[in-house]
């Protein structure tokens, strides 16, 4: 009871189901799912689909963080990425083909991976801070998205395109499908080998660490490279739900989202030890505090507080100060049942 | 002196933490105006009395009184307001702030609703002249050495009214003549009445400053005497609780491998030819064979440290040549150093050693690891065995592989980071102060391992403050003064103050056979 | 509160949008060289000939493609027009557009025309001109002064009448039916004038049948994909709904995926009315996924270039000229889509 009670993710999946209760209440048929035209059709598909794009950056934000670093360019990334790839279909004679599709996607990633490298390089070699470092492609970054839109919100009519966005595959969303498929392989890639150790060493004790013989440096611009990786596709996602590249608000604020799901999972801002569990719940929550307001139909004009209120209460119970004091009233009840059973 | 109240009073004190029980039980009372050592090993709780009686941990059982009114302390903040006082072992300070500001954090004077500054310069100048230190108060901390910075500490804690002030291993990285400052120091504040619990693996200073010592043993009371009925022998037995065959058995093993190590016409394993570096040592050669213990001997500051840095590929040489093998080698890294097996063990074992919120396990795979590279990671089933090993073979406690580093004691810690470095099987191991801070017991057996390890062919590079203990290990010495190597002699009945002679005057002439 | 024109420009002007903006200028300015300036040997009309006449514009940026498009057709008709025009981009910053004026009262220019940035801070430039006799007209953003003097006239449009316009065509739609009829409605960004009036004339008009209720109303930020994932909860917890109104199109665009995912038709299942008619919307309307659009232009040129003319000549105009706009049904988009610009 007490190690469920004291696990970090105790709090954030309680969350996750209050929410789930309150659109129960709001809205009885949020837990249906059924088949419509072969694919699965629901509020819970609605949640894992929009919360693809936040999962995918999160969980390359988590591994950014765990070395003490931040991402806070995965946003302007979005955007870059979606408007190359847009600029690409709108430019091709035919666009519907997937081999124009293919092209697109594999240039925008590419495109993206260098950013990628550039944020690695300011930080691993030119030692600047993370948060400045990725502040100058945050905000250069939408305006070469500008450029490369022109200005212009990018329509594209391309169906291949279109699947990675609103697709399905065996009647699930390719959205979600891509999210899982990332977020395995990042999983997969640094507890299966010894990658995740080595970063949590580098965010712990970044000299302890080089004199152990890690190659920081390596890891920096592997996590940052990742990063952009997961932004260039979440990007993607994003650009082809919406079937048009909109250098201005695509991917708007997304950093701030996933960095907010991977606090909310239980990584510490600090570096260290993290959770790519913890991201998971972190992001569902976010996207089903979404979803909640317009089931139950918070005034827009309310939003926001009605966030906030919900991202305070997640982050003061995890915090090690509430916790404390939830022990110290657990503690006269447990000494009591120890003397009892003595 | 018993004729009075105990200024503090600890009753029945204990502390759990997960897979450790850090107290159990622990009776301690202070009286004003005397030093009260705590002696113990490390684990046996005496960094864990100290914070639980400033309130840093709560306790989970137990009676605290203070001036005979019951106390919990809801952390150090709450207890320095009741006039408990602490100096950590490792230095809490923040080295980007002026030594004026560290003195004064907290409780700046103020003037016009803002801070003083020239009164905070002024106040901080008279702590610091009354502790004959002779500091700028507007420099930095984090330009002055760690002595300093530890005397600063000092001047923090006793510039407030304290009743109680804490001393917890205030001298593991004094020389003499600033322990005698100290002392000094300590005698004035007991003289006005406040009452000192003082922590030392030093015996020496711990019976020259005591006048009573509580022994502690894992997280347990062993008792509270005076110290001039009690035998060092017996405190020693007491402390380690087992007697003190380990240590003689060291004596007979070191004298052997010395009468053993006959190297004569060997290729030195490594070996630096007029390796310097500006503003760290001068360049200078030196030798180190196979199975060979090369102490290397000076004061703070004298390049002894900077000597292994370079050495060991952390800071780059950038003048002569550092040969293994006989072929030249450029060290860029640790890393290429490591990938040579040469591995060095870094005297800051807090910023530089362990990784504090990794488990005992990953932390003695870290170095092992990082050389395999990222995707060839070593089977849990190997790091099992390998975390088992040392634990057992080090005497690490808690012996659970999954307890994070963060939870050692100091000399637990240091253990894990040796595990790590003999994981790699280095040719040459450099040490920098692998015992500082740590009681006799620990000191004991990382000594007993050093002369191990150099009698199955390991090279040690021993670096320590303490010149008994590079004697007692060293099959040669290299001292240096001034970041200059000024001497590189056999160890052949060296003693302390030929030693010491070198030291002072930088010349081997001057009584090295005395 | 008139703050913005044209849904797409939302109030809260992004700031990655500023840096874009400077990024875009350099583009654009390679197009204005050709266009200032030229043309002075046309025939005029009028007491002062068209070819004398000097007018300074200060432009907000060029955050839109909206803002592109009413940029180009003012440049377009003073050029058709045969008066000499000086352009600046403020790039979203009052003090260069500040800049801007003063040099154009130093340059003696007949008429200054601008679009606020911001609605205050006016007055003391404005009096500069005054003070030098040269009249000021407003495009697009009013400007908050107790003084009207301070300016000749005010075009733009009237986002309540937007509103209204949607409203009427909504109740003239379903003017036979006696049931209860469902709307969904998706608001701009909360807080933004556009979406504050087109709800306010809508509501209005829709208010006066009790059949007309709205069962919801989120903001989805006049983005697409925020139109997207408000409609598709949203059809979800109101499955009975009979019509989406949108403030923009891009929102209705957004809803119209959200609808076909739910297996629906757009436009005939559920109707759509959206405000803008930028091309993507006109596109959607003639395929009929949209069922009706109310015109908010950026097309002001000739209005604009009809107010100077009249300023010039001494001739008194009125101090609010609301902009020529129109509605589309789905007909009349079919007709119109070939030859829209925007």
């Amino acid at each position: 009871m007490s190690s469920i009670l004291t696990h970090r993710l105790f709090w954030p999946v309680v969350m996750l189901l209050v929410l789930f209760a309150i659109n129960l209440v709001a809205f009885p048929g949020f837990f249906v799912i059924e088949v419509k035209d072969g694919h699965l059709f629901g509020s819970l598909v609605d949640i894992v689909r929009n919360g693809a794009p936040t999962l995918i950056i999160a969980v390359g934000m988590t591994l950014v963080i765990a070395t003490r670093g931040i991402d806070l360019s995965v946003g302007a990334i979005c955007a870059i990425s979606g408007a190359v790839a847009c600029s690409i279909l709108l430019g091709s004679p035919n666009p519907g083909s997937v081999g124009t599709v293919v092209t697109a996607v594999v240039v925008a990633v590419v495109i993206s991976l260098v950013l990628g490298v550039w944020n690695g390089f300011l930080v691993a070699v030119f030692g600047v801070q993370p948060i400045i470092a990725t502040l100058i492609l945050m905000t250069a970054g939408r305006g070469v998205a500008m450029l490369i839109t022109e200005g212009q919100i990018l329509t594209v009519n391309s169906p291949p395109f279109k699947v990675i966005g609103s697709g399905f595959l065996f009647g699930i969303p390719v959205a979600v499908l891509i999210a899982a498929l990332i977020f395995t392989a990042a999983a997969v890639l640094t507890r299966r080998t010894a990658l995740g150790m080595l970063i949590e060493s580098v965010g712990i004790n970044p000299e302890a660490s080089r004199q152990a013989g890690v190659r920081s440096r390596g890891l920096l611009f592997t996590v940052y490279t990742f990063s952009a990786l997961c932004a260039a596709i979440a990007g993607l996602v994003l650009t082809s739900n919406q079937t048009a590249a909109d250098a201005n608000n695509t991917g708007l604020f997304i950093e701030l989202d996933a960095i907010l799901a991977v606090v909310i999972g239980g990584t510490s801002l600090a570096g260290g030890r993290y959770s790519l569990a913890g991201t998971l719940v972190g992001a569902l929550v976010i996207q089903t505090l979404v979803t909640t307001v317009y089931t139950v139909g918070i005034p827009p004009i309310a939003t926001m507080v009605f966030k906030a209120a919900v991202v305070t209460a997640v982050c003061l119970l995890q915090s090690p100060t509430t916790n404390a004091v939830i022990a110290s009233w657990r503690k006269p009840i447990a000494a009591r049942f120890r003397k009892a059973t003595v | 002196m018993t004729a009075q109240n105990p200024v503090v009073s600890m009753t029945d004190i204990s502390i759990s933490f997960p897979g450790v029980k850090a107290l159990d039980g622990v009776d301690f009372r202070l009286f004003p105006g005397e030093v009260h050592s705590l002696m113990g090993e490390n684990g046996a709780g005496k960094s864990t009395l100290i914070k639980a009686l400033t309130g840093v941990y709560s306790v989970d059982s137990g009676r605290m009184t203070l001036a005979g009114a019951d106390v919990a302390f809801s952390g150090p903040a709450d207890a320095l307001r009741a006039g408990i006082s602490t100096v950590y072992q490792e230095v809490n300070l923040l080295p980007n702030l002026t030594v004026a500001e560290n003195i004064l954090l907290g409780r700046e004077p103020r003037r016009f609703g803002g801070i003083d500054w020239r009164a905070m310069r002024k106040r901080a100048k008279e702590l610091l002249t009354g502790l004959h230190l002779d500091v700028d108060p507007g420099s930095l901390l984090g330009d002055h050495s760690l002595a300093v910075q530890q005397l600063v500490a000092i001047g923090r804690a006793i510039d407030v009214e304290a009743k109680v002030v804490i001393l917890d291993e205030p001298t593991s990285s004094l020389d003499a003549d600033e322990v005698a400052e100290l002392f000094r120091v300590i005698r004035d504040l007991k003289s006005s009445g406040v009452a000192i619990l003082f922590v030392s693996h030093f015996l020496d200073q711990v019976y020259e400053i005591s006048d009573r010592l509580t022994v502690l043993r894992n997280g347990k009371l062993v008792g509270e005497y005076r110290p001039e009925e009690l035998l060092r022998i017996d405190l020693v037995q007491k402390m380690i609780g087992k007697d003190i065959a380990v240590l003689d058995d060291l004596e007979r093993r070191t004298h052997s491998a010395q009468s053993g190590g006959d190297l004569d016409g060997e290729r030195p394993i490594v070996s630096a030819i007029g390796l310097g570096r500006k503003g760290a040592i001068e360049p200078l050669d030196l030798d180190v064979y196979e199975g060979e213990v090369v102490g290397i001997a000076g004061l703070l500051g004298s390049g002894r440290t900077e000597l292994a840095r370079i050495l060991s590929g952390v800071d780059r040489p950038d003048a002569g040549e550092l040969r293994v093998d006989g072929v030249s080698r450029r060290f860029r890294t640790p890393r290429a150093a490591l990938s040579a097996r040469i591995a060095y063990s870094s005297e800051n074992r807090r910023a530089e050693g362990i990784v504090d919120e990794l488990s005992i396990r990953d932390n003695i795979a870290l170095a092992l690891q990082a050389d395999k590279g990222w995707f060839r990671r070593i089977p849990k089933k190997r790091q099992d065995e390998l975390a088992a090993s040392y634990i057992s073979a080090l005497n690490i406690r808690p012996a659970n592989p999954d307890a994070l580093v963060r939870n050692l004691s100091g000399g637990n810690q240091q253990k894990v980071l040796l595990a790590r470095w003999l994981a790699v099987a280095p040719r040459l191991l450099i040490l920098d102060e692998p015992t500082r801070g740590i009681d006799v017991g620990a000191k004991a057996e990382i000594q007993k391992l050093v002369a191990n390890l150099a009698e199955n062919g390991m090279s040690v590079v021993f670096i320590s403050a303490e010149l008994e203990e590079v004697l007692r290990l060293s099959n040669r010495i290299a001292i240096m003064r001034d970041r200059r190597l000024v001497a590189d002699i056999d160890n052949d009945d060296l003693s302390v103050d030929s030693l010491l002679a070198v030291i002072a005057d930088g010349s081997v002439t001057s009584g090295a056979t005395s | 509160m008139r703050r913005v024109n044209g849904a797409r420009s939302g109030t809260t002007r992004k700031h990655a949008a500023r840096v874009a903006g400077i990024a875009a200028v350099a583009a654009l300015a390679v197009t204005l060289s050709g266009c200032a300036g030229g043309g002075g040997d046309q025939a005029a009309s009028g007491p002062k000939d068209a070819g004398d006449i000097v007018v300074g514009f200060a432009q907000v940026g060029a955050e839109s493609g909206w803002r592109t498009a009413n940029t180009k057709d003012i440049q377009r008709a003073f050029k058709d027009a045969g008066i000499e025009l000086k352009f600046s981009d403020a790039q979203q910053k009052q003090e260069n557009q500040i800049k801007a004026i003063r040099s154009y009262i130093t340059q003696q220019v007949d008429v200054i025309a601008f679009s606020p940035v911001v609605e205050t801070g006016w007055d003391a430039v404005l009096k500069e001109a005054k003070d030098a006799g040269i009249p000021v007209v407003l495009t697009d953003r009013a400007v908050d002064s107790e003084d009207e003097t301070l300016y000749e006239s005010f075009l733009g449009s009237d986002f309540i009448e937007e509103g209204k316009k949607a409203g009427q065509w909504v109740v003239e739609e379903y003017a036979d039916q006696t049931e209860p009829v469902e709307i969904i409605q998706l608001e701009g960004t909360t807080g933004a004038a556009p979406a504050i009036d087109r709800a306010e004339g809508f509501a209005e008009v829709i208010g006066a049948d009790e059949k007309f209720q709205v069962v919801a109303s989120q903001t989805g930020d006049f983005t697409r994909a925020g139109g997207k994932q408000v409609a598709e909860a949203l059809l979800k917890s109101n499955p009975g709904v009979d019509l989406i109104y949108a403030h923009n199109d891009d929102m209705g665009l957004g809803a119209i995926e959200a609808i076909e995912a739910a297996g629906m038709v757009p436009g005939q299942d559920i109707k759509i009315v959206t405000v803008d008619a930028v091309k993507d919307g006109m596109t959607a309307l003639a395929e009929g996924k949209i069922n009706f659009i109310v015109e908010c232009s950026p097309l002001l040129g000739d209005q604009l270039v009809d107010i100077v003319k009249k300023v010039v000549a001494g001739e008194d105009v009125e101090k609010r000229i609301i902009t020529e706009e129109t509605t589309f049904t789905q007909e009349q988009a079919v007709e119109a889509l070939p030859e829209r610009q925007y």
